[in-house]
């Protein structure tokens, strides 16, 4: 147990870590992994005063499609943004939609706010965990209740299911 | 030569990658203020580099003949990293209006 908490903090970011290394340079050699290894135990070691705690993930299928529903979100909505961009500037409704959250991690509203910054036409300005509340850029909102609901119900509540916090 | 299916793919995905990119340099030159020019470019780098990461992944593949997955890195490094700068500057850019509404200055 003291290996666990000691020397490995995070095992799936070692990990996680450990194959990227080996990724990203490209050839399968003993060297690498072995290198690879050494910035995986390394990196968790620096970062840990850092770290926030982690719920544990209970729904890791749910989590997969969330993921696809974003990537399919961020096309969509990047073409959105394009037509946005291109046309008129003048009718553009641009608004600060304030999001009540529901999550109490800070871990998951972070991936929740990442989310909103990387799906187009919003950005994520700031999260207040004591007052619950994330502050939200949008470009063109004109309903600002229907895009606060829209992020709630495609993400959020996901996102609560996959992590039940 | 003749115009391989690959090729055809890559000259797509290259394509409609540095459309976007550019559509966000446009979004960043037309849009009236700063928290709306915020979004031009971090949407650039999600689904332009996206696509232009895609078509070099389909590139090397096709030409060593073994799957390239190094590409792959850097849409997920970008992928984490985007929404954290996108958050710092404007955060940045709310402290200094609050400070300029508190009677620094400017025009």
């Amino acid at each position: 147990m003291k290996l666990r908490t000691g020397l490995l903090p995070q095992p799936v970011m070692t990990l996680l870590i450990t194959f990227l290394w080996v990724v990203i340079v490209s050839r399968f050699t003993l060297g690498s992994l072995v290198m690879g290894a050494l910035v995986g135990l390394a990196v968790p070691l620096l970062v840990r005063a850092f770290w926030v705690d982690r719920p544990v993930m209970r729904r890791p299928l749910l989590a997969l499609g969330l993921l696809a529903r974003v990537l399919g979100d961020i096309v969509v909505a990047n073409i959105e943004v394009a037509r946005l961009v291109l046309g008129p500037t003048a009718r553009l409704r641009p608004t600060w939609l304030d999001l009540p959250l529901e999550l109490e991690s800070p871990y998951v509203a972070t991936i929740l706010c990442s989310i909103v910054s990387l799906t187009p036409g919003t950005v994520s300005v700031d999260i207040d965990m004591a007052g619950r509340r994330a502050r939200i850029h949008a470009l063109n909102a004109p309903d600002p209740e229907a895009a606060i609901a829209t992020i709630k119900r495609r993400y959020e509540a996901p996102l609560k299911e996959i992590f039940r916090c | 030569m003749p115009v391989s299916p690959a090729d055809l793919l890559v000259s797509l995905l290259l394509l409609v990658g540095s459309g976007f990119a550019l559509v966000g340099s446009i979004g960043l030159a037309r849009l009236p203020d700063f928290m709306t020019r915020l979004h031009g470019p971090t949407k650039a780098t999600t689904l332009g580099v996206g696509a232009i990461v895609i078509a070099d992944m389909v590139h090397t593949s096709v030409t060593t003949g073994r799957l390239s997955l190094q590409e792959l890195a850097i849409s997920l490094f970008l992928f984490i990293t985007a929404p954290v700068s996108a958050h710092v500057l404007a955060k940045a850019a709310l402290a200094s209006q609050a400070r300029r509404a508190a009677g620094r200055s400017s025009d």
